[in-house]
């Protein structure tokens, strides 16, 4: 079975954003980065599909980003996929129309009988690059992937919905994007890590399409302001239940 | 002077909330470009066509229905076929969708299919030129981006809950359409739906969500949410990741980075220490009540009312002077 996992650089997000001095980007310097989280679990599900269906065929993990991304392919060759493809650009279009043509053609002659992406990107939070890339290739898509089967030729899946699930079937070739729930990922082992030093790793110039959707602007949101601490015991019930009725208004 | 065709969702033969949303969003963009029609598009099995009504109270100035066994269920193939067919054969400036499972699943397929652009899950909406501009939020939440977005049509999709239904009634206009593909013949098939809660309100829907964390310490122990959700009576339970990776909650009740993204008027945090991926999927609620033993937790940080005690203790007495406060409203 041929796999392609489609992953992103993402920054971590437990950090204090600063807004850059032109005011439409956010400042990088400081930032540490990762495989986008859903990434990780597409990644752990293109490697559970190989391992389930005779362990042949190979795990091809393909990034659109800088040329720091390869430390991320590095990871995922780590926990076990075969070989890497950076589709590099310096300027990360806002435009998920954008990335997904550029995705597409890195693709559409791969031969893939899967291709995986994470449902959505934590930083972007375009969540349509997937979906996206499926229609250019005309692929069958399911997104939102929290149960997966494959087997002879086909797929059964579960999408999850807001507080519901829906059952799809689907034939191979398809298109998934994988959601919370589905699995959780290897780590990557030392063995895992020495290997994917020599593992091929192929860098190329993405080739974007042009961009409908700019940033003009990005901003912080208003902090909150400090709440109060009205006790501790159910003794600051009656004040909690007095200050929901008359100054918050939603009792 | 723009048209704008909007999808309304639908899940198990019913309009959900967050079509009359997009319905009121379309109306405002419609206003907002100097005042064209808003043309709804309703898909469903035998009768959806009878709640073509709902859909022009709340401004649709015609109703397009796709009434078909093969829609039934979602049918993404078909839809995205047919929207597109409708964009292509009409002057629609722009095409607005749910930023929900559904709408997010949809509206990129459309955009790709038309090589035009997609501005998603905007929280606000505004006509500059032939642009649309709206809010987005980026970097898990912790940073607002304005987006501008240009295309023939124009396609956006709005974040639940972010534009209040409002009820705008037109003379009801609807118009069965049919579907240009065949839509028994889709390769992707959704043959079952699974509803999660029965008939309790979902988490995008309801006002008031009570999550329960870590320091419930049991899954027996989130009856003490459900009581207070029941003595508001217009509240859902919602879960931590931590809780829902323990199974003490079903995925699709977590809140937070991974999980579902809620802005109700009330949340109420109990046992919920604030990790930030949790705080990702909540922080823009209107009032947040935190109830907490570590008087350290980080939910105090953006919790406008914090109870620090135990949580056993605390709950019954807040549950009790809800339902009495209740009555006597």
């Amino acid at each position: 079975m041929k796999i392609a996992v489609c992953i992103k650089r993402v920054p971590v997000m437990e950090v204090k954003f600063v807004i850059a001095a032109d005011g439409t980007r956010v400042e990088e310097s400081g930032l540490k980065y990762d495989v986008n989280d859903f990434d990780l679990w597409a990644i752990e599900a293109g490697l559970q599909l190989r391992e389930k269906n005779g362990n042949t065929g190979e795990v091809v993990v393909i990034s659109l980003g800088p040329d720091t991304a390869q430390e991320q392919i590095r990871k995922a060759l780590a926990m076990g996929a075969d070989r890497g493809v950076l589709l590099k650009t310096d300027a990360m279009p806002t435009d998920g129309f954008a990335v997904a043509q550029a995705l597409a053609a890195e693709l559409r002659d791969g031969g893939y009988d899967v291709v995986l992406f994470g449902r959505i990107a934590i930083d972007s939070m375009n969540q349509m690059t997937g979906p996206m890339v499926a229609e250019l290739l005309d692929l069958p898509c399911v997104t939102n992937v929290c149960k997966l089967e494959v087997a002879n030729g086909a797929g059964r899946a579960e999408r999850q919905l807001e507080g519901a699930n829906e059952v799809v079937e689907f034939p191979l070739p398809a298109l998934l994007t994988i959601d919370d729930g589905l699995n959780k990922e290897r780590l990557p082992s030392l063995k895992g890590i020495m290997a994917a030093k020599k593992k091929p790793l192929d860098v190329k110039p993405a080739q974007l399409g042009a961009a409908h959707v700019t940033v003009r602007k990005m901003e912080l949101p208003p902090e909150r302001a400090a709440g109060r601490i009205l006790g501790d015991s159910a003794a600051a019930v009656p004040e909690l239940v007095r200050l929901l009725q008359t100054e918050a208004k939603v009792l | 002077m723009a048209n704008v065709l909007v999808f309304a969702e639908v899940r198990g033969g019913e309009l959900r909330k967050v079509a009359f949303e997009a319905v009121t969003a379309a109306r405002s963009l419609a206003e907002l470009s100097g005042g064209g029609q808003v043309h709804a598009v309703l898909a469903g099995g035998a009768g959806i066509g009878g709640k073509a009504e709902l859909l022009a109270r709340y401004g649709a100035d015609s109703v397009l229905v796709l009434e078909h066994d093969g829609f039934a269920q979602y049918n993404p193939e078909a839809l995205a076929a047919t929207l597109v067919q409708h964009l292509q054969g009409a002057t629609y400036a722009y095409a607005l969708f749910s930023a929900t499972a559904q709408g997010r699943d949809l509206s990129p397929r459309v955009a790709a299919k038309m090589g035009v652009g997609l501005a998603a899950d905007l929280t606000g909406l505004a006509v500059d030129g032939n642009a649309v501009v709206g809010q987005h939020f980026t970097m898990n939440g912790k940073v607002i981006a304005t987006l501008a977005i240009t295309g023939a049509p124009a396609i956006v999709s709005v974040r639940p809950a972010a534009f209040q239904p409002a009820e705008n009634a037109r003379p009801l206009a609807a118009a069965a359409i049919t579907s240009v593909v065949d839509p028994l013949a889709s390769r992707v098939k959704v043959v079952a739906l699974k509803q999660g809660g029965g008939d309790k309100i979902d988490l995008n829907d309801a006002p008031v969500i009570i999550a329960g964390g870590r320091g419930l310490k049991s899954p027996a122990n989130f009856q003490l949410c459900e009581d207070l959700a029941d003595a508001f009576g217009n509240a859902a339970v919602g879960a931590t990741r931590a809780v829902t990776d323990e199974g003490w909650r079903p995925h699709s009740d977590q809140i937070g980075q991974t999980g579902r993204n809620v802005s109700p008027t009330l949340y109420v945090a109990v046992g919920i220490s604030g990790a930030i991926q949790h705080l990702a999927g909540m922080r823009t609620s209107k009032t947040i009540v935190a109830i907490n033993k570590d008087k350290d937790a980080p939910i105090f940080k953006i919790a406008d009312y914090g109870i620090v005690g135990d949580v056993m203790e605390v709950m019954p007495a807040f549950t009790a002077a809800v339902k009495q406060a209740r009555s006597q409203g």
